[in-house]
């Protein structure tokens, strides 16, 4: 072997230790984090056997956590559809001048913190607050009912709906739009019939994100709602409730939120893949 | 937004078609996006025959959706969840036509490119050629004063490109609707115009056949042509 095919030799043995080193490395890194992840929800699996599991379903609290969350969550994700679609369209679609401005209002309850999120609730639509007085006035109480749970829920969630949706609108091309409207489709047709198929399984995964956060919303909700069983005694809130006393309970209700958010996680990424475009 | 005025005035006459050429820039596209009430001017005034579709000096505007223009896209932005009959009937069903005369004008634009075949498939599952025959059955089918064509075979392949461009002129032929395309291309030009116009700065400073603007000393032309001159 000559002096230049050893250097060649030598070069090619380092290129090979440099990649086992990547790999490994990141094999590492990528474990440790799994590790972080997946422990604590392990944990929280084998904490309960699937009999005592059972058993806790039938629990009062843990029956009237599960219905009453899924309700409001249910009614919370409409709101938010309702309200947030329109709004996701417009500010994708038209540039109007405050729109970013528009924009950051509707993204401020993902930084705000939780706990604010609540005061500030029951400063506006408390019996006191600057919009409930008048309700209480009327005889009708906000805080501390269910349509507080609801208030808050749809408070923090929107902007998961909201962001998602805009992103959805504005990956459309605007020749649909185009055509639809060469074609003498007015707006709103155009919507219907055109946009809205076409961006449907965005929004279902954004509808499905907020579903999820508003599920397990709990900070505002403790602030604003309270802590009712069957009135505003939400499945997080039973978990931190029930976890001084029952703690099969609380592990039920955290394996059940496990259990929809896998499910959730799953829906959004196969709804995400699925939009019909060209 | 460009640094000069469109100023463009043309003819066309029924069943002929006007092909716009030009360097990039020079306003072809944004004409058929002005004409078609798909790009708003500035300000000016757009007319079409006698019908003022645009004033800015009098406040007209007719929506895109009221000026009665079919355009087929470069791309052809046929709705992709719908069928081949769905497209076809859009524009149809939002003039609240009776539905055995929707099915009626859908079954003769559709023979007229003959795709009578295809019109149960959805519209994402047709191939190249067929959408181009869809998306201009679809701009046909509303019976449009005028029809818009923007690089009309440019998305295909080249031998897709040569069938479509002699089917393309006949169906126009036919229809007996003025037609103006843009294209990049001297074949689209040469196969699809019975007049060519070309563009400089948003002016038309040659319109002409194909066989005179062949024998021009125009520098754009002489570039243009310079493959089939030969």
């Amino acid at each position: 072997m000559n002096s230049v095919e050893g250097l060649v030799e030598v070069k090619r043995l380092r290129q090979s230790c440099r990649a086992i080193l990547l790999t490994f490395g990141t094999g590492v890194l990528i474990t440790l984090l799994l590790i972080f992840i997946v422990t604590p929800i392990l944990a929280l699996l084998f904490r309960i056997s699937p009999d005592r599991f059972c058993a806790s379903l039938s629990d009062p609290v843990v029956w009237d956590a599960l219905v009453l969350s899924l309700t409001t969550a249910t009614i919370s994700t409409c709101v938010i559809v309702l309200l947030g679609t329109p709004v996701a369209w417009i500010n994708a679609r038209y540039c109007y001048s405050g729109r970013e401005f528009v924009d950051t209002i509707i993204d401020l309850p993902l930084v705000l913190p939780p706990a604010v999120a609540g005061l500030a609730l029951l400063m506006a639509f408390g019996r006191m607050g600057i919009i409930g007085r008048y309700f209480y006035e009327s005889g009708i109480s906000i805080a501390f009912t269910t349509l507080a749970v609801i208030i808050a829920q749809v408070f923090v969630a929107l902007p998961f709906y909201v962001r998602q949706a805009r992103a959805s609108f504005e990956q459309l091309d605007t020749m649909y739009e185009q055509a639809a409207r060469s074609l003498g489709s007015t707006t709103l047709p155009t919507f219907f019939i055109i946009v809205l198929p076409l961006v449907k399984s965005g929004l279902i995964a954004g509808a499905i994100m907020s579903f999820a956060r508003a599920l397990g919303e709990f900070g505002a909700t403790i602030m604003f709602a309270g802590n009712i069983q069957g009135r505003t005694q939400t499945m997080p809130l039973a978990i931190y409730t029930t976890m001084q006393g029952d703690l099969n309970a609380s592990i039920t209700l955290s394996v059940i939120l496990i259990i929809i958010s896998f499910v959730v996680l799953f829906i959004v990424k196969f709804k995400l893949r699925r939009d019909v475009r060209f | 937004m460009r640094d000069f005025p469109l100023e463009a005035e043309f003819a066309v006459d029924r069943g002929e078609t006007l092909v716009l050429i030009g360097e990039n820039g020079a306003g072809k596209s944004s004409l058929l996006f002005l004409l078609s009430g798909l790009m708003p001017p500035e300000s000016g005034r757009i007319m079409l025959g006698e019908r003022v579709i645009y004033d800015s000096s009098k406040g007209i505007n007719v929506p895109a959706e009221e000026r009665d223009i079919g355009f087929v896209f470069q791309h052809y932005a046929l709705f992709p969840h719908l069928t081949v009959f769905e497209n076809v009937a859009f524009g149809l069903r939002r003039r609240k036509i009776p539905p055995s005369e929707i099915r009626t004008r859908v079954e003769d634009s559709l023979a007229l490119l003959s795709i009578e075949s295809l019109d149960a498939v959805r519209a994402d599952r047709l191939s190249g050629g067929q959408r181009q025959r869809v998306a201009l059955a679809r701009a046909l089918a509303i019976a449009p004063a005028l029809l818009l064509l923007d690089e009309p075979v440019s998305a295909l392949d080249a031998g897709a490109q040569e069938r479509m461009r002699s089917e393309l002129r006949a169906c126009i032929r036919r229809s007996d609707i003025p037609c103006i395309a843009v294209t990049h291309s001297f074949r689209d030009a040469l196969s699809l115009g019975d007049r060519i116009g070309v563009m400089e700065n948003g002016r038309i400073v040659q319109n002409g056949t194909p066989d005179e603007l062949m024998r021009s000393d125009h520098e754009f032309l002489h570039r243009f042509f310079c493959g089939c001159r030969q």
